[in-house]
């Protein structure tokens, strides 16, 4: 994490326990949701819980593979680049997140 | 054989079954029109496939579906069928062959494909009734008898049949155990380890497997009563299967003078003692070895074919073969020598999790058996190694992954050789399929099997065989031109999916993606929630419902709106409601600050802009008044919409809004195709709209008419008439019939509408209405269904079910 976050300080949100396999928690940053995804295979990823489309809540959809699928309009969006897939075009911001053991960190902006 | 007769030849075939009858068509094949054939059946019906019985007895065909070769294909043929009579004698000095019945045939070449009988152990009590073996689809006709009556079955023998036996007479709703004399299961085919994994996984099915049980005697009066073994242990029976093994049938031969051991002893060219009698399949002895294994027939077929044509001095060299447990939903392969020795070495593999066990025999650089338990997908290619005695050197470190992994450069069917075997029930090679693609244009799944017999039968190498087509033709080749896949995920389309659920066994969305080859590691938001709903109806008491695989309107048990809040809209049976619940309804409105409250069309109220986080609340305190979900936000019964009928309005006739009621509590709770909505009209006005709603039921003097499949929405379609009946419990039994019908044949998404323009109301009439004995089993089986589903999800998650859903993980300010 250089460049653009050589500013941010890592938060502790909780347990990647506390995710659902292929389901996402939603963590209330400064008023707005971002959503954190659990995958198959124990990946974490976190993005703003809107879809680039009609803001639909990424964290409602059904995970799979590393994408998840928008609840409101089916756009299936990338959880490592948040980029939405063809045909569709969009981007949903990401915010950068580590595990630790079992931690979950959330890289936050100063 | 006189090579220039100018008469034709004479051929009688001894035994109608799979080796004599595919013999027979290799010398069709071969020499057609050069021989008079007459074949001789002791049972009273064309060819089938006696490897498929099982299937029969498990319910997943019919017997219709197994016959391989109608009294049609006889008369096409110009063959003479003798069914129902056995040979009794053969005079091989004049060449006759004398039916039982006194039909005699005088032959230049006789073929005895006088098949096996199942070794009936010498205990007391073996020849009482209800001790049977599993040969014919006369035991399996025995078999489905006493499992209609319900009650106890005993197993002798935990071999590759009576394993299948076990497992159709446990479906058919019997308790099964298996007593199985060795330590372990299928001890011929498998290891220790996977015999082990493999009495798990019967035990799981809810088959009692009893290993080192010895039968000392069957005990009953009129007939088996109990079963004692030798440890003193009694058994209660009402039906015994004795699959011990197979004993070549060689009375006839034996009467006759032919040189028998064990079986009919054969020459290299099938050739018995007689130089005028050959014979095939599991009645033979060559080199000291009896057969009990489709393939090996389908070798001495083509051998035995060879030389009574007189079209090449071909010999019958016994190979490898390999065994699958397909049918029962366990996927297993074993082949060669998979026990080794000291001097082998072994590759072994184990995901004890996954129930995944592997094991490779080499000797030197050369792979000589495996048995694979759990994922038996690559058998195919094991198999082939060891047949052609493949060095394997360079791929040693990756072999156990597959040919995937283990540096093929392709993997599939392109990679096989053409010698390998596709459809292992039918014996047929890439090779002959490709060939048959090109020697007669074929472009379709149908024309492969109608010509070649590939996927024919069990249909577990279809996908194989679509690949050969899809290779030989390239792009004009349109795989399943009718059948959609489900997703892109998929090559298999919604029917084929849920048969396999059924037949396989499925349990699990895993298990079906790992079973039928998904193509995304775990699916996508098109299929799980199709497979979720798939499992639910297939297994609905044991099913633990995926809610990862839900929409969020499902798993959240409320309709997510535009903004990212909830509406709930609480049930109320039948339209109906009161002071008590409507008081506590607005309290609710008040306590949260509900923003919207709205009547629906369904006739019940929506409470508009409920947070996520209040909406454990919002279900406590309805609860409290004893309101319960009203599942306006699944695929799932919806509402029940009334008139006021006979109690009120002068028009009506019968009491609908009671009618409605009832209905609305016998199908609350259950999970459909797609959403689902009843009404009930107290007289022909129809104020409740049923004829455009799945279910509509519109009272009439004389009783009910009951309308299906239709709705309103962007496309109104109006309902077809289903029927009329006389009371409300017929009203209940064939709504019941109806919903389990179309919960257990539709797509996923399909509403009934689309449903019935797809199958046809006529066969939605005749399983509910022309067939009583369907519609009661179908009405109970959705009853069944119900009482695993009639729970109400709010006062779950009230209790603190799916906590998570409702709460933030973290708030960082």
């Amino acid at each position: 994490m250089d460049g653009d976050f050589a500013q941010a300080a890592w938060h502790e949100i909780g347990s990647v326990d506390d995710i659902p396999r292929l389901g996402a928690r939603i963590v209330r940053l400064h008023g707005e949701d971002i959503a954190v995804f659990r995958t198959a295979s124990d990946g974490v990823f976190a993005l703003h819980d809107s879809c680039p489309h009609k803001q639909g809540q990424l964290s409602q959809g059904i995970v799979h593979g590393e994408s998840v699928t928008c609840p409101l309009h089916n756009w299936v969006i990338g959880l490592a680049d948040g980029r939405a897939k063809e045909p569709d075009e969009g981007c949903t911001r990401t915010i950068p997140v580590r595990l630790e053991g079992r931690r979950v960190l959330l890289g936050l902006e100063r | 054989m006189n090579m220039i007769s100018p008469t034709r030849k004479r051929l009688v075939l001894v035994g109608n079954g799979m080796a004599g009858i595919r013999t027979v068509e290799e010398i069709l094949a071969r020499a057609p029109g050069e021989f008079d054939i007459t074949v001789f059946g002791a049972e009273p019906h064309g060819n089938y496939n006696r490897i498929m019985l099982s299937p029969v007895l498990a319910g997943e065909k019919s017997f219709e579906e197994i016959v391989t070769h109608d009294r049609g294909w006889y008369a096409a043929n110009s063959i003479e069928l003798v069914a129902g009579e056995a040979v009794a004698a053969i005079d091989r000095d004049a060449r006759v062959a004398q039916g039982e019945h006194g039909t005699m045939r005088p032959y230049d070449v006789l073929l005895l494909a006088t098949g096996s009988n199942p070794v009936i152990l010498p205990v007391p009590g073996a020849l009482l009734p209800g001790v049977i073996g599993f040969r014919d689809i006369g035991d399996v006709e025995t078999m489905l008898d006493a499992a209609r009556q319900g009650g106890r079955a005993v197993v002798i023998g935990g071999g590759l049949l009576g394993l299948e036996a076990a497992n159709g007479l446990r479906r058919k709703g019997m308790s099964v155990t298996v007593l199985h004399l060795m330590p372990t299961l299928m001890e011929r085919q498998l290891d220790p380890v996977s015999a082990r994994l493999l009495a798990d996984d019967l035990r799981a099915r809810g088959i009692e497997v009893l290993t080192e049980a010895n039968t000392k005697a069957i005990h009953g009066d009129d007939r088996v009563r109990a079963l004692e073994l030798a440890d003193g242990r009694e058994i209660a029976a009402d039906l015994v299967v004795m699959a011990v093994g197979i004993r070549p049938n060689i009375a006839l031969a034996k009467d006759a003078g032919l040189a028998c051991g064990r079986g009919v002893r054969v020459d290299d060219a099938m050739l018995t003692s007689d130089p005028h009698i050959y014979a095939v399949g599991e009645c033979v002895e060559h080199r000291g070895q009896v057969f009990g294994l489709v393939a090996p027939l389908w070798d001495m077929a083509k051998i035995c074919a060879d030389r009574i044509t007189a079209t090449a001095d071909s010999v019958y060299e016994p190979g490898v073969t390999g065994t699958r447990l397909k049918v029962t939903g366990i996927d297993m392969f074993s082949a060669g020598d998979f026990l080794g020795d000291e001097g082998t070495e072994e590759v072994v593999f184990r995901d004890a999790a996954r129930g995944v066990h592997k094991r490779l025999v080499l000797r030197g650089e050369k792979l000589i058996g495996a048995v694979l338990y759990g994922e038996a997908r690559d058998g195919g290619w094991y198999f082939d190694l060891i047949r052609n005695g493949t060095d394997v050197a360079e791929m040693r470190d990756l072999l156990v992954f597959g040919p995937a992994l283990a540096g093929v450069a392709e993997s599939g069917v392109e990679a096989l050789p053409d010698t390998a075997e596709i459809c292992g029930c039918n014996g047929v090679s890439k090779g002959k399929i490709l060939a048959a693609i090109a020697e007669h244009g074929l472009t379709t799944l149908d024309a492969v099997r109608a010509r070649t017999k590939a996927s024919a039968s069990c249909g577990s190498c279809t996908c194989n065989v679509e690949a050969l087509l899809a290779l030989a033709l390239g792009a004009g080749y349109d795989s399943v031109p009718k059948i959609k896949p489900m997703c892109k995920c998929t090559t298999h389309g919604h029917d084929a999916v849920r048969a396999a659920i059924r037949e396989q066994g499925l349990r699990t969305i895993p298990a079906v993606m790992r079973a039928l080859g998904w193509s995304s590691p775990d699916g996508c938001a098109s299929c799980r929630p199709a497979l979720n709903f798939y499992l639910i109806c297939a297994w609905p008491a044991i099913y633990r419902d995926h809610a990862r695989s839900r929409f969020v309107n499902e798993r959240m048990h409320a309709n997510i709106q535009k903004d990212g809040t909830y509406s709930v809209v609480p049930r109320m049976w039948g339209g109906v409601t009161t002071a008590a619940e409507l008081r506590a309804i607005a309290d609710v409105v008040d306590r949260y600050d509900i923003p919207t409250v709205k009547v629906t069309g369904g006739q019940r109220i929506d409470l508009l802009g409920v947070k996520r986080e209040q909406l454990p609340d919002v279900w406590r305190d309805l609860n409290a008044a004893g309101m319960v979900s009203g599942h306006a936000y699944g695929k799932a019964l919806r509402t029940v919409k009334t008139c006021v009928g006979s109690e009120w309005c002068r028009f009506g006739t019968q009491d609908s809004t009671g009618m409605g009621i009832a209905l609305e509590r016998m199908t609350w709770g259950s999970w459909t195709p797609h959403k689902v909505k009843l009404a009930v009209s107290g007289c022909p006005r129809n104020c409740a709209e049923a004829t455009i709603k799945d279910f509509g039921v519109v009272a009439v003097d004389s009783g009910w008419e009951l309308h299906v499949a239709g709705n309103g929405g962007i496309k109104v379609r109006v309902t077809d008439l289903l029927c009329k009946v006389a009371t409300s419990d017929d009203v209940l039994e064939y709504c019941g019939a109806f919903m389990q019908l179309y919960r257990e044949g539709a797509h996923y998404l399909e509403r009934t509408a689309h449903w019935v323009e797809r199958v046809g109301i006529d066969y939605v009439k005749q399983r509910i209405v022309a067939d009583a004995d369907g519609r009661a089993a179908l009405h109970e089986r959705f009853l069944e269904s119900q009482r695993h589903m009639q729970a109400d999800p709010w006062a779950e998650r009230v209790a603190g079910v799916e906590a998570h859903e409702f709460r933030s993980l973290a708030v960082v300010e």
